[in-house]
């Protein structure tokens, strides 16, 4: 604590909580909440740890035997889980540009003023306040083989001659996905730019336009270093999130066609709750939790100077 | 308008630009709104008709007031009990959430204690915790207990994901109210609680609502401890009853996208009317300006 003025003499003595200390006072308003996460988060994530040192295949013989590391080195030695880890770090990477890009170009848009930008505000942020599975289901729909809007619309524009299987080919499938968590999340990315945008100083873009500087120098020297904090920061929170994506997968292509969309978490799921190897499963999550706590410390890095320290 | 320096064609040529882009926005944003909605209201000769007839035949609220009349078919039913589990775990949520983290975030924005920041940074930690890896030992106790497809199980499980952001972002709002109310309370001889209660709630109420909002859209669209805790109507949440009605091998498309447009009402409504808060509350929790 670096306060430079002194407390004052605080409440104690007066009212309902006389005989606590400040301390003690802070420990009992903090105690629903540390309970809670103590028994519902922090007792099963050491839990499930036991249960990657352990053989903890339900269907297995030797059920509850301790196996050391080897339960890591399965699942680093074997080809699927490389291959879910491509798979998911391509949904990451290509969603990532494709809604950072797409929500800096809304953010630009709507921060200009033109009849309408108000309305269109307003209304960009709708795919994202929609439940994620009614966007899953409303995009499978529209991807329909047979009945899709996706295809009607396409060959009576004559861009395809014949109706496209969207979620049939396992590469195609996992654009589509991407396609879908594009379109719902770009206005949040937007959101962010926009906030960020308006508190840029006018009298900057004055000042370079006297100078000479055109649309793209502008954005260049402007305002693309006044939104970098905000883009790290967006781009770390979205690649965390995104690299544990699970709902749309489930509702959208359940892992298939041929494992194509079969994604870390996904694949962690089937193997706990339909294999039963509750081992391989927490192996996965595992691996997946120290990767996104690699991006909660760069996250965190990001954010320090100007958040936690008040 | 700062334009105006620049030659009148040019700038009315630039609007035309930024009206054209706008138009392609709106587009990309509701085309696929309006085929939800259009397709809950369309026949189903006219869904499964190819070509796709557009625009559709005959219109009706038919499937609405199937969901929302007494009895209706298995798919009906069960979007009428998913969305009442749902207002019912997101409400508990959201008010008992932002209780237990308004206490939380005065004690960490006011008081001094051992370990505040370490505990701040672990709050923060089980934030970004996975759910998929403490899902396994919660089930093994969840299952002992008797404790599976229970309401209460899913406000508790959601509870445990909203109240560290909740706390993230209300600890900043406390955190920005002056000590000068406070002190003048405790001198009337207010308790520390009831400065809480009369000063920092009503003073931080954006704030309040903002994170309110977020942690009943969290709940609300919680997919994957619904999907694993719950089995029945008895506590079967909206995203749940979606995803199975689109797993079957038949389906039925107009009722999904019916019971899609149900779903969204609650969140869209939200998302209409508080965006101001939805703005502040996300931006809150992340980058401070």
């Amino acid at each position: 604590m670096h306060r430079v003025v002194p407390q004052p003499a605080r409440g104690r003595g007066r009212g309902g909580e006389g005989d606590l200390s400040e301390q003690g006072f802070a420990f009992l308003l903090l105690s629903p909440a540390a309970l809670l996460i103590v028994v519902v988060v922090l007792v099963p994530l050491i839990i499930t740890f036991v249960y990657t040192l352990t053989d903890m295949n339900l269907l297995s013989d030797t059920k509850g035997r301790f196996m050391g590391l080897a339960n890591y080195g399965a699942v680093l030695g074997s080809s699927w889980f490389w291959e879910s880890l491509g798979r998911t770090l391509y949904f990451t990477f290509v969603s990532l540009i494709l809604e950072v890009g797409l929500g800096l170009l809304f953010a630009l848009l709507l921060a200009g003023s033109f009849p309408g930008v108000g309305a269109l505000r307003a209304l960009v942020i709708l795919p994202w306040a929609i439940p994620t599975n009614v966007s899953g289901a409303l995009w499978k729909w529209i991807l329909h083989p047979d009945y899709g809007a996706l295809n009607a619309l396409l060959s009576w524009l004559g861009l395809i001659k014949e109706y496209q299987a969207w979620l049939g080919q396992p590469w195609l499938a996992m654009n589509m996905v991407i396609l879908a968590d594009v379109w719902k999340m770009a206005p949040y990315s937007a959101i962010f730019f926009l906030a960020a945008l308006q508190f840029i100083n006018r009298s900057l873009y004055e000042a370079a336009r006297i100078d000479g500087a055109g649309v793209f120098r502008r954005f260049r020297y402007v305002t693309f270093p006044h939104l970098v904090p905000t883009l790290l920061v967006v781009v770390v929170m979205r690649s965390m999130e995104k690299f544990k994506a699970f709902d749309l997968f489930y509702i959208m292509t359940k892992g298939g066609p041929a494992n194509g969309t079969k994604v870390l978490t996904y694949d962690a799921y089937l193997r706990g709750f339909d294999n039963l190897d509750y081992s391989a499963a927490a192996t996965i999550s595992y691996v997946i939790a120290f990767l996104v706590l690699a991006f909660t410390i760069v996250y965190l890095r990001l954010g320090r100077q100007e958040d936690i320290h008040d | 308008m700062t334009r105006a320096r620049g030659p009148g064609a040019r700038r009315r040529g630039f609007t035309v630009f930024q009206c054209a882009m706008g138009a392609l926005v709106l587009v990309f944003v509701m085309a696929p709104f309006v085929w939800l909605f259009i397709s809950s209201l369309s026949e189903r000769r006219d869904l499964i008709s190819v070509p796709l007839h557009f625009p559709p035949g005959r219109m009706s609220f038919a499937r609405y007031a199937a969901v929302f009349g007494p009895g209706g078919e298995e798919i009906a039913r069960a979007f009428k009990y998913a969305l009442f589990n749902s207002l019912i775990v997101a409400s508990l949520v959201t008010v008992i959430g932002l209780v237990v983290g308004a206490l939380a975030s005065y004690a960490f924005a006011r008081l001094r204690f051992a370990l505040k920041e370490k505990l701040l940074y672990a709050l923060l930690f089980t934030y970004m915790i996975p759910p998929i890896v403490i899902v396994l030992p919660l089930y093994v106790a969840i299952n002992a207990l008797g404790l599976l497809d229970k309401k209460v199980t899913l406000v508790f499980l959601y509870l445990s994901m909203t109240i560290p952001f909740i706390v993230w972002v209300m600890r900043n709002y406390f955190g920005s109210i002056s000590r000068s109310y406070e002190e003048a309370a405790l001198i009337d001889g207010c308790s520390r609680l009831q400065t809480l209660r009369y000063i920092y709630v009503p003073m931080a109420r954006p704030g309040l609502i903002a994170t309110g909002i977020l942690a009943f859209l969290l709940s609300w669209d919680e997919f994957f401890f619904s999907l694993i805790f719950t089995s029945s109507l008895a506590a079967k949440t909206i995203p749940v009853a979606i995803a199975e009605f689109t797993g079957k091998n038949t389906v039925d498309y107009g009722m999904i996208t019916t019971g899609g447009v149900i779903a969204s009402i609650p969140p869209l409504l939200i998302a209409i009317f508080f965006q101001k808060y939805i703005v502040m509350g996300m931006t809150g929790g992340g980058n401070k300006e």
